[in-house]
């Protein structure tokens, strides 16, 4: 059985949720006849037409926009960021708008996904490669998610359509083609949104990630324990909102030190918000204090030299870690 | 005299701390400009960081593997060429005053070392007047903290392998997993500190700066040694000692002593007026409860087992081995307990369960002759007795008819050092008048 890559995994995902229910639709920049920037759409359009595979101009705010009437009147529509960092074109509608419909309209709900490639490592420049779910975890009302694994990329995309709340799907576009797996035929893959994934066991420390970084702390745990003894736990949030606790408060009563790591840059990340939540749960577990492995408070360099200074490497995961497991 | 600062510098703009890896110049060392003086290591680099001026590294702040928020102060270079040819700076700025109390290795100089001040102990950033709270905050973690107080552990008495000597939690699991030491002080006899005492923030004052004279012979603690000074130390800390000295008069026992001992060498036992007072002890601590407990945070513990430490001077130091169920033993049993465990005391064939889980102690500073002992308390216990000396002693004696005589009676004084805390004085006193009731007229049919 051929191997499913993540791209092609969520495109899976779309087209399962597209034949089972008829009130999904997507919309988005080229996504239709081209197939999307990433051809993350590629013949989707062919198999459901252009009515529920919708190319739209370039204005992400009327995407959002188009979308969230749309999930008012029953549909389950699915938006397209050509590149994640646009949604900021969207943001007064996502935050002022979508997350607070519920709340402000008598629970009217407004089950809608927006998704796109977030993530940098592909030389992309500061414009093609921002992570940016701090800037939205701080939304009551939206969901997010960020899958790492081809499994988990068609499990979220099928669970966050099928939410009755807006979930914002961060798809990191490094991990499109490099990340594969075989997926079982036949059985339905759905990915609880809010709950970890414990992609490592370990004893000795813990790295809390997700996304792309995932791949990089479980190098670096392999790394840790044939060069140092070291067993370390490496836990795949996976949701970042709601995020899932008691997966963090387990971890870190298991092995009290505790590694952060994120390709966000630090300041205001969500590494901060994690050490925050241990700090109210568990802060008697802890053997060593909380640290964080991040992107430097740059935007992200085009120059491939600089690009891999700033983000969080491999190396860094194992220096941060061996410093942990020395305290 | 200039001294000019070195600082930990920021090595990019997100960083705010770094690490001090390595010193590779010491105290006294002479540096030039731009001479690479110390490592550091931030999250992202690792750099040897150079000396802003020439001079003579004067005094270092910050120690290896000390983590420090940028533009600390981390040494001082003097660059006076007065001051740098003048005598060396004292070492006494620089040794912290107080040796780390659980430091991996004691600073110890087997052979004198010419005077090169450069002996500063491993010590952490000690600033000499730190309070416990600080000790322990650097010295621990909240999770080992946690365990400590859980295990009612001496964290001061737990070697330490994380950065700085800190005690982990891989070195409080592997301190229960291996329990006290196969032979230990009443440090270990004893479950160490009862944690209560701890509230508060108490001022450490730091000991004298002792320096080894030339011809002096330093002998690094044993571990025997290190948790016998730390568990006399605390035990001072955590209680209100307390002594009340009694004469008692040991004539009847002396006799019953003497009529018994042939019989009792025939069964292998050394009848001694220990044995004697063991039984009395014993046979009182039931009706004295207070005197047969331990405090915990702010209870009293009353034990309900009567376990009856007796103190055994070794050559190497000093043990508690403990006759279990001490109240149910006769004069034999007691007899025979106490000579059984200081022989095998002197031989290292204790078990380590035999010198725990005491209630009451009993030391015999009298057998060197000595008048009366002023014992320190074998935490958690709450009292601890010192038998005199017994020796024959002119007394006034009261005949039937009310005349007064001077005679002859054998006697010796008895110290009990109590935990005021929760033994009052009249709990104390009436305790040993019932002591010196059972002696001075101890039943025949006992013996």
């Amino acid at each position: 059985m051929a191997e499913t890559t993540y791209l092609e995994a969520i495109r899976q995902g779309l087209f399962e949720e597209m034949a089972r229910d008829e009130r999904v639709f997507l919309l988005g920049e080229d996504i239709g006849a081209f197939g999307g920037a990433f051809k993350v759409t590629e013949g989707l359009q062919a198999r459901f037409g252009e009515d529920r595979v919708i190319d739209t101009p370039i204005a992400e705010v009327a995407i959002v926009g188009a979308a969230a009437g749309a999930a008012h009147m029953g549909f389950r529509p699915v938006c397209e960021m050509q590149f994640i960092d646009f949604m900021s074109n969207a943001y007064s509608f996502l935050t002022n708008y979508v997350a607070t419909a519920r709340y402000r309209a008598g629970g009217l709900a407004t089950p809608m996904v927006v998704r796109g490639p977030s993530g940098g490592g592909v030389r992309g420049g500061p414009f093609h490669s921002q992570n940016v779910e701090a800037a939205y975890l701080h939304t009551p009302g939206l969901k997010i998610v960020c899958p790492a694994t081809a499994r988990d990329a068609k499990g979220l995309i099928k669970s966050a359509i099928r939410d009755d709340d807006p979930v914002l799907y961060l798809e990191h576009k490094y991990l499109y083609r490099r990340i594969k797996e075989h997926l079982p035929e036949g059985e339905e893959i759905l990915t609880p949104i809010g709950r970890a994934r414990l992609a490592r066991e370990g004893k000795d420390l813990s790295i809390i990630t997700y996304s792309a970084m995932v791949f990089k702390a479980l190098e670096a745990a392999e790394q840790l324990e044939r060069e140092d003894g070291l067993s370390v736990e490496v836990l795949d949030l996976r949701s970042l909102l709601p995020m899932d606790d008691a997966a963090i408060v387990a971890t870190v009563k298991k092995t009290s030190r505790v590694l952060i790591a994120h390709e966000d840059t630090r300041t205001g990340g969500v590494a901060g918000e994690i050490t925050a939540r241990i700090n109210d749960l568990c802060f008697e577990w802890l053997d060593a204090p909380v640290r964080r492995v991040c992107a430097h408070d740059v935007p992200l360099p085009f120059a491939p030299t600089l690009e891999d200074y700033v983000l969080p490497q491999t190396a860094d995961l194992v220096k941060a870690a061996r410093w942990l497991a020395a305290y | 005299m200039a001294k000019i600062d070195v600082i930990m510098p920021q090595m990019g703009e997100s960083i705010t701390e770094g690490t001090l890896s390595k010193w590779l110049k010491k105290v006294g060392d002479p540096v030039k400009r731009d001479e690479p003086i110390f490592e550091i290591s931030t999250d992202k680099v690792d750099a040897e960081i150079p000396a802003p001026m020439a001079g003579v590294l004067a005094e270092v702040l910050v120690q290896e593997g000390q983590t420090v928020a940028v533009q600390t102060v981390v040494a001082r270079i003097e660059t006076d060429a007065a001051a740098v040819s003048a005598p060396a700076p004292t070492p006494a700025a620089i040794v912290p005053p107080v040796p780390p109390p659980a430091a991996p290795a004691p600073p110890a100089r087997v052979e004198p070392v010419p005077a090169l001040p450069l002996v500063a102990p491993p010590a952490p950033a000690a600033a000499g007047d730190e309070s416990l709270e600080d000790r322990l905050r650097r010295k621990s973690s909240p999770l080992v903290r946690k365990m400590a107080a859980e295990h009612q552990l001496d964290l001061s008495a737990i070697p330490g392998s994380g950065l700085a000597g800190r005690v982990t939690k891989g070195d409080v699991l592997s301190y229960l997993e291996k329990g006290p030491p196969p032979v230990a002080p009443p440090a270990a006899a004893a479950p160490m500190v009862p944690a209560s005492p701890v509230a508060g923030a108490v001022h450490l004052i730091p000991g004298p700066v002792v320096e080894p004279w030339e011809g002096d012979r330093v002998e690094p603690w044993s571990r025997i040694r290190k948790l016998t000074a730390d568990h006399m130390i605390m035990s001072r800390r955590v209680s209100a000692h307390v002594q009340s000295v009694i004469e008692i008069d040991y004539t009847r026992v002396g006799q019953l002593r003497a009529a018994k001992k042939a019989d009792y060498a025939g069964r292998g036992v050394n009848l001694t007026y220990l044995a004697f007072i063991a039984k009395a002890v014993a046979d009182n601590l039931r009706k004295h409860p207070v005197l047969n407990a331990a405090v915990m945070g702010e209870s009293t513990v009353f034990r309900r087992e009567i376990n009856l430490g007796v103190a055994v001077a070794l050559d190497w130091g000093l043990i508690v081995p403990v006759i279990r169920h001490a109240d149910e033993l006769s004069l034999l049993g007691l007899a025979r307990a106490i000579s059984d465990l200081a022989e095998r005391a002197r031989t290292k064939r204790l078990n380590p369960d035999e010198i725990q889980r005491g209630t009451f102690s009993i030391t015999n500073p009298g057998g060197f002759g000595t008048f009366i002992g002023l014992p320190v308390l074998n935490q958690p216990q709450s009292a601890i007795l010192a038998v005199g000396t017994i020796e024959k002693r002119p007394a006034v004696i009261t005949a039937p008819d009310g005349t007064d005589a001077l005679g002859i009676r054998t006697k010796g004084m008895l110290a009990l050092s109590f935990d005021h805390r929760i033994v009052d004085g009249a709990d104390a006193d009436r305790f040993l008048a019932d002591l010196r009731k059972s002696l001075e007229g101890f039943a025949e049919n006992a013996t």
